[in-house]
């Protein structure tokens, strides 16, 4: 389980998190939206350790996530980056089993690509891509590299940062199910930022709005369509009308 | 604007100064802590040496070559009017192996190598690849740092030895071509007159230049500011510092080494 107790970070004079409270239960699906530039990426990095917080508390099952050791507390997370964070300098293949090829339960090369080549297939992508560079990919690939890379070693945190970004309908659907089958069947706890209303519905068991450096509404799927939240109610259906500025 | 205010600039500037001194030092004390601690990534090593050493010799040895030559003229010159035209091979190979040749050298070497370093490193770090490294559990120091900075220290004496030959080769040629040296004379004076410590004295010189090249470039490029700019402002910052500090380093060194 993870817990956020009122965290707040801000950038210089840009209050970015301004009281953040959230928990993610062990084993579920936990969907973040909000609008561009709310602080969602800031949250999950926070939670990573990336982002320092000014102030408030992060638990992972209890324990502090700035305190105790680093190492074994990031073994247990997979993180897609919303920019994908490919390695340039790396084959495809050597990104995705870049954990694989570390540490002390370091794999063999021929093993650690299989596996590479095996979660490269889930996300749709063929073996002949393995041996290029990221650079060589279209946008929509380096992403579904990335999202690879984050699953390659079976983590039991997985955060993904827009999986669906940039991706055509069908591979969007590919991605969604894959998310859903990662939480369900291997009961990985998992926390996406997405802003695709469809991916919502088939990734979330639950769901938290960001709005403002808070949480605006938070609570299962289900309930988003019949909530009276105007600022949820605005963002779901996409209105240019609402409480939510449109310049910010 | 009060009277004061261009003091309190002033004020202001020295402690940043004297704040971005504090965190370089506190860097270069991490980054060497990780050097003997394990894992180590001998593959970025070698790769470091590639980078560093082995696509630097053209640049070195050009430097080295012209250098070389312009000095025994200008020694030929300068010597011709103490009637003192003999000591040019002595005084060129002096000249080379204990200044220029460890100064030239990681001068071009920092124009080259540094700049590519804080670049490549920025870039990483604007993209997020740094954030992915840690969250890879590997220590962007240990991966990114340590493999740069050790192939550097190794391998920028190695760069200060060739450049040294070369640039004696250099004298060599003006001093037989156009000063009417002869061949074996102009060597066996080089030869006889070099002792142990003038050469080595360059190539300590061009371990701790090394150290200063890549630590530069790692530093400005993991504290890169945002997008392309930021990464711009990472490697000019990366490649003046590296400059200046391999100066400040040469002048400090020598004085340890020759002062007394
Ligand atoms: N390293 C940083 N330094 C300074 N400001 C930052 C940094 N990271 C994020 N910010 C600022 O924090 C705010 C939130 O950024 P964040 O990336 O979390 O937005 P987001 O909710 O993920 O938006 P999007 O949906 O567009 O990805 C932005 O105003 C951004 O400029
Ligand atoms: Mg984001």
């Amino acid at each position: 389980m993870i817990e956020l107790r009122n965290v707040h970070k801000a950038f210089g004079s840009n209050h970015v998190l301004r009281g953040v409270d959230l928990v993610i239960p062990k084993g579920t699906s936990m969907v973040i939206i909000g609008g561009s530039g709310t602080g969602k990426s800031v949250l999950l990095k926070s939670v990573l350790g990336l982002v320092r917080p000014d102030s408030g508390t992060i638990t992972l099952d209890g324990q502090d996530v700035t305190r105790g050791d680093r190492d074994a507390f990031l073994a247990r997370f997979g993180m897609l980056f919303q920019g994908g964070a490919l390695f340039d300098s790396l084959r495809v293949w050597e990104n995705v089993a870049f954990r694989l090829r570390q540490g002390a339960r370091k794999l063999p090369k021929d093993q650690a690509r299989a596996i590479a080549i095996e979660k490269l297939r889930r996300v749709g992508l063929k073996e002949h891509v393995a041996d290029q560079y990221p650079a060589e990919l279209s946008g929509g690939m380096q992403k579904r590299v990335g999202l690879a890379r984050a699953i390659a070693a079976e983590p039991e945190i997985i955060f993904f940062d827009e999986p669906t970004t940039g991706l055509d309908p069908i591979m969007s659907g590919v991605i969604n199910d894959l998310i859903r089958e990662i939480v369900t069947e291997m009961g990985a706890t998992a926390m996406t930022i997405t802003h695709d209303m469809t991916s919502v519905r088939a990734i979330a068991d639950n769901v938290a709005m960001l709005h403002g450096g808070k949480v605006r509404w938070t609570g299962a799927v289900s309930g988003l369509d019949a909530t009276d939240d105007p600022y949820v109610q605005q963002f779901i259906h996409g209105r240019a009308e609402g409480p939510i500025e449109s310049v910010r | 604007m009060t009277l004061t205010a261009p003091l309190a600039a002033l004020g202001r500037l020295v402690l940043d100064m004297l704040a971005s001194i504090g965190r370089i030092a506190i860097f270069a004390f991490q980054v060497v802590s990780h050097i003997f601690r394990p894992p180590f990534y001998p593959r970025e090593f070698l790769n470091a040496v590639l980078q560093i050493g082995w696509f630097s010799l053209p640049v070195v040895g050009l430097t080295s070559l012209f250098t070389g030559g312009a000095l025994a003229l200008q020694i030929y010159a300068g010597g011709a009017r103490y009637g003192a035209e003999a000591a040019v091979p002595s005084i060129t190979a002096i000249g080379m192996v204990r200044e220029l040749g460890p100064v030239l050298g990681g001068l071009m070497v920092a124009a080259r190598v540094t700049s590519s370093i804080a670049a490549e490193i920025g870039t990483m770090k604007v993209t997020e690849q740094i954030d992915a490294l840690t969250t890879l559990s590997t220590n962007p120091l240990k991966y990114l740092a340590v493999p740069r900075v050790v192939a550097a220290v190794l391998v920028v004496p190695v760069l200060v030895a060739v450049g040294d030959s070369i640039g004696i080769a250099g004298g060599w040629i003006v001093g037989i071509n156009q000063l009417g040296f002869n061949s074996s004379t102009y060597i066996k004076n080089t030869v006889n007159f070099l002792q142990f410590w003038d050469i080595g004295s360059g190539l300590v010189k061009g371990a701790a230049f090394g150290f200063i090249i890549a630590l530069m470039g790692v530093y400005h490029g993991m504290n890169s500011g945002r997008g392309a700019q930021g990464v711009g402002d990472a490697t000019k910052s990366a490649v003046v510092a590296a400059s200046v500090l391999i100066l400040a380093a040469n002048f400090l060194l020598t004085r340890v080494f020759f002062g007394s």
